[in-house]
């Protein structure tokens, strides 16, 4: 807005009138746009934070089996590393609210940019029940199938959560804790296993705090 | 100033074809190449940008008389960003997935030269009348663009259009139209045949 009230070379302000009368259409305009994006932003701004959320909270039962949506409670924990995070205690929709296990977002670095994904817990934490990419933006054709539950997540289901994943190199062994890697997106694919490790790694504990707490 | 200036139809004419933003002027580049890999996010563009295109046309038109020609395009830019910023947060509201999808490309419609270059050429020297009709008829003109950028791109690429299968599964789908190369490849071709079938058809007035 300065740069506004300064004249253009060629002209003197004594020619043009004052600085304010130079200006004012700039400074009036200002204030009425910015007027109006408070006025959108209040609005919107809800319902914007009120998508992501129904995007997490959507996919709950499909990360934990018998999870109702109506059922899930948020609560922040601090990680082993001391970062907070907002996980998700999700119960089934019966008489006792059975409780079956957690949520866990988390992110980190992909091939391209951040990759965000959910992760499915059991009750106390120790299987992995699903994962979901919400965000990424990896190589289209090739990286982002690490948003295909049939060809990358599905494979995640019905892991041990007490020990690491490791990406294959060639045929998966038998071991249980080895995952295929997408062809073509090895890095991608690593990246998605170390993003679920790490959250792991610094959640489990907290998660099973919390789980012997309020039960 | 010439002492002709474009009627409102003459304005709304040239922006579809005549004076295509994408084929005949070249503006708008980033989101013709970054979000034509499909139909659904280039038709959203494309919807986002012709608001934001006549919304700021109209305005500028309304305030022409009371702008210093120094200060111009500073009141240009801030209306512009203006209405960018209202389209980014309605789509973030109501199309939250194609929002996601377009990601930084919805906030960078403000460098869209396209838009600013209306608010020089007319809007800000003509009526809003005429200024309406020029911003629909280069919104339509985008829109075309974008659409037939994407449509090979989407129909050979992943053999669907909007999502619905087109092609049989058999298709093998060409890559590299969808990733980012492809956008290069299919501006280059179709500027190429725009260009070619624009010689011809001058070719034959002048023969006639």
């Amino acid at each position: 807005m300065h740069a506004a009230k300064e004249p253009a070379m060629s002209e003197t302000p004594e020619k043009q009138g004052g600085h304010i009368s130079q200006a004012w259409l700039v400074i009036l305009l200002a204030v009425l746009y910015g007027g109006a994006l408070a006025g959108v932003q209040t609005t919107l701004g809800p319902i914007i934070e009120k998508n992501k959320k129904d995007e997490t909270l959507g996919k709950v039962p499909q990360l934990v089996k018998g999870a109702a949506v109506g059922e899930t409670v948020e609560i922040q924990l601090a990680g082993v590393d001391g970062s907070l995070q907002m996980v998700y205690r999700v119960c089934a929709d019966d008489a006792d609210k059975t409780h079956q296990g957690w949520v866990l977002p988390a992110g980190g670095k992909g091939f391209a940019d951040r990759i965000e994904v959910l992760i499915g817990l059991n009750a106390d934490a120790s299987v992995i029940t699903g994962l979901y990419v919400l965000d990424q933006k990896e190589t289209p054709g090739l990286g982002d199938y690490i948003t295909d539950q049939k060809r990358f997540l599905d494979q995640f289901s019905g892991r041990s959560a007490d020990r690491p994943l490791t990406i294959a190199k060639g045929d998966p062994a038998g071991d249980g804790n080895q995952i295929r890697p997408l062809t073509g997106a090895t890095i991608s694919s690593k990246s998605v296993a170390d993003i679920v490790n790490s959250a792991i790694a610094n959640f489990q504990e907290p998660i099973r705090r919390e789980a012997a707490t309020t039960r | 100033m010439a002492t002709h200036e474009p009627t409102a139809a003459e304005r709304f004419i040239q922006g579809i074809l005549p004076e295509n933003p994408v084929y005949r002027q070249l503006l708008g580049m980033c989101p013709t190449l970054a979000v034509t890999g499909a139909m659904e996010p280039a038709m959203t563009m494309a919807g986002a940008t012709a608001f934001v295109l006549i919304s700021a046309n109209v305005m500028i038109s309304l305030i022409r008389r009371l702008l210093k020609p120094h200060l111009r395009i500073l009141v240009f830019t801030l209306t512009i960003a203006t209405f960018v910023t209202i389209a980014d947060r309605v789509l973030a509201a109501y199309l939250y997935q194609i929002s996601k999808q377009l990601g930084p490309y919805v906030p960078l419609i403000i460098v869209n030269c396209l838009i600013i270059s209306r608010c020089e050429i007319c809007s800000s020297k003509q009526g809003t009348f005429v200024a309406i009709c020029d911003g629909v008829g280069m919104s339509i003109g985008f829109a075309l663009a974008l659409g037939s950028i994407a449509t090979v791109r989407e129909i050979l690429g992943s053999g669907t259009w909007f999502g619905l299968p087109l092609l049989p599964v058999s298709w093998p789908g060409w890559g590299i139209l969808v990733l980012p190369p492809g956008a290069f490849l299919m501006l280059g071709l179709l500027l190429g045949i725009a260009e070619w079938i624009g010689q011809r058809r001058n070719e034959k007035k002048q023969g006639a």
